[in-house]
């Protein structure tokens, strides 16, 4: 499999990435040296192996549903951008 | 007592029981040294405020006869910690300014236990790199240079600023993290020991993600008894990560001296790559000659899916990070640069904050997962990934510890390798170790024809540390230490 540059173009909006044009036949080429090297990975016989879920054989931890923390906007929103009276403020999104 | 600096942890601690020194003494020696080696670039920012304070309140514990494994020591930080209030930012431009309101479970066990903070370390960004020169703050200039050349060299990445710092002597001993490779292969470029732990032996609370299911914190220290040191107090069993094992921390240090007598040591014929040059592969038979000399019997395994773990890792790794890194959007801290509308926002702002690797791989990891594309990569890379941990489940019923080369070659110079697959190829023995999830030590074996440090790699059981330290310390005894000629 082989990525063109309208792939790319696809996959960077995808990931919200804003790509210039003249970079795109560039990132065609990167992306397509890494994807060749992964290739090779079809030469193994996978069938019936179980896909890896956990590397550590643990039972999954439940916790009571409970709260423990909070309570403390003024913190969560210390680091934003922008903020107003303990809320994110974005560019806006409702007409 | 002059040169301080020199001291490992364990002497350290040694003097300032006995009030030989007290802990702000050394912790002024520790910022004294730092500034003449600002040259390294291993520091991105320094704390000299908050390490006085930190060090001024171990010496009132020592005077009262309290403190804690590591009351007074010094320690550097890499950046990919959550510090309360200071610089945290994975080395990247997206997370501009920001300082978290919390601190990471590993560095508060360190505050814990008496450690005092130095600073921030430099590191690729995001962790992804081998070489150190993917960091937003510019290359770390490993302290090590070859005989008779002035030439720079990389510390190795991703925690090159924490391998660097150790071997400079600007720290007593550094947090790293490791997803494939990123502590072991910095330690071997700078004759330093680094062990990963197994997964779920420290908390990643804390930690800025970057794959998940292989991310693992451990130390960078001068020798492996001051890893051990570092190790016991950094692991814990934290309820903030679920995937934390509930397993007590043992006391690593106990290990060390232990005798290997009876230790079965596998080979795995595997490791032995093409091209790999002639003195790595000498190095590697000599530390088998030296488990061997000590007792040890060495065992020809197979590992035979080996060859797979870093395609596969090329799949998962960057499939974890663009789930991850999809948080930083221009909303809730870092870097925002106005757009049209909100999507131009992020476009923009993602844009503008992540470097040309990172970049790459969210876009292999976004490929990776779309639609159409899932089962062929992913789950058949994870269905790998279960064949090269069943390789070494069957190896344990043959032997206790794996030996390998840590790295295909001594450190390389920056700009040497501009090939993302080239740079890749680093982590090739110690990447297998993050795709089972296994614990893995670099210790440092010997120079190169070049004069540059190379490392040995152990490779234990889950949850198999101590025997690490105890066959890492044979190593350590046979080999000895490495201390880079101080130029800067």
């Amino acid at each position: 499999m082989s990525v063109d540059q309208k792939t790319v173009k696809r996959v960077a909006r995808l990931a919200r990435l804003k790509v210039k044009e003249e970079d795109v036949p560039r990132l065609a080429g990167e992306l397509n040296a890494i994807l060749g090297f992964i290739e090779q990975l079809n030469e193994v016989d996978v069938a019936n192996v179980e896909p890896m879920t956990s590397v550590v054989t643990m039972k999954m931890k439940m916790r009571n549903d409970v709260v423990t923390d909070g309570h403390y906007p003024q913190k969560i929103v210390a680091n934003a951008p922008a903020q107003d009276d303990e809320f994110f403020m974005v560019p806006k999104v409702v007409e | 007592m002059s040169n301080l600096t020199a001291l490992t942890i364990a002497a350290a601690r040694d003097g300032l029981k006995k009030k030989q020194f007290t802990a702000l003494e050394l912790t002024d020696a520790y910022l004294a040294a730092m500034e003449k080696a600002r040259v390294l670039n291993a520091y991105i920012v320094e704390t000299p405020e908050k390490a006085r304070d930190m060090a001024k309140a171990s010496d009132a514990r020592l005077a009262a006869g309290q403190g804690g494994a590591l009351e007074g020591i010094p320690l550097g930080i890499k950046d990919l910690f959550a510090t309360e209030g200071v610089h945290t930012q994975a080395c990247s431009h997206v997370l501009d300014g920001f300082k978290p309101q919390y601190e990471s479970t590993v560095s508060a066990n360190l505050w814990r236990d008496g450690a005092v903070m130095l600073g921030k370390l430099n590191m690729d960004e995001f962790a992804m790199g081998s070489s150190n020169e993917t960091s937003y703050y510019g290359n770390v200039i490993n302290p090590w240079k070859r005989t008779n050349s002035n030439a720079a060299l990389v510390p190795g990445g991703s925690s090159g600023g924490s391998a660097a710092a150790v071997a400079a002597h600007i720290c007593a001993a550094a947090t790293a993290t490791d997803t494939g490779g990123s502590i072991r292969q910095p330690a071997a470029f700078t004759g330093t020991v680094g062990i990963k732990p197994t997964y779920g032996r420290c908390s990643r609370w804390g930690i800025v993600a970057f794959a998940s299911s292989l991310d693992q914190a451990g130390p960078i220290a001068r020798d492996v008894r001051d890893a051990a040191i570092m190790l016991k107090s950094m692991a814990s069993v934290d309820p903030k990560d679920a995937t934390s094992v509930d397993l007590p921390v043992p006391d690593y240090e106990a290990a060390i001296g232990r005798p290997i007598k009876g230790l079965r040591v596998g080979i795995p014929k595997e490791y032995r790559v093409d091209g790999m040059p002639a003195e790595i592969d000498a190095l590697w038979s000599k530390g088998a000659e030296w488990l061997k000399a000590q007792g040890a019997e060495i065992v020809e395994i197979s590992l035979p899916h080996t060859k797979y773990a870093l395609p596969a890792y090329y799949i998962v790794a960057p499939a974890e990070a663009s789930s991850n890194l999809a948080r930083y959007d221009g909303v809730r801290y870092g870097l925002r640069v106005p757009g049209d509308d909100i999507v131009d926002m992020y476009e923009k702002s993602r844009a503008a904050g992540f470097g040309r690797e990172v970049q790459r791989r969210i876009l292999i990891g976004t490929y990776v997962l779309s639609a159409g594309y899932y089962d062929a990569y992913y789950v058949r890379a994870q269905k790998v990934r279960t064949l090269i941990k069943n390789d070494f489940d069957k190896a344990w019923d043959k032997v206790d510890v794996v030996l390998t080369p840590a790295t295909p070659s001594p450190a390389f110079a920056p700009g040497e390798i501009t090939d993302p697959v080239q740079m890749y190829l680093n982590d090739i023995f110690t990447v297998t170790v993050n795709m089972a999830g296994l614990p893995g030590i670099a210790v440092p074996a010997g120079l190169s024809a070049d004069g540059l440090p190379l490392g040995l790699q152990l490779i234990g059981k889950p949850f198999g540390e101590e025997t690490l330290f105890q066959a890492a310390a044979a190593i350590e005894a046979a080999a000895g230490g490495y201390t880079a000629p101080q130029w800067w």
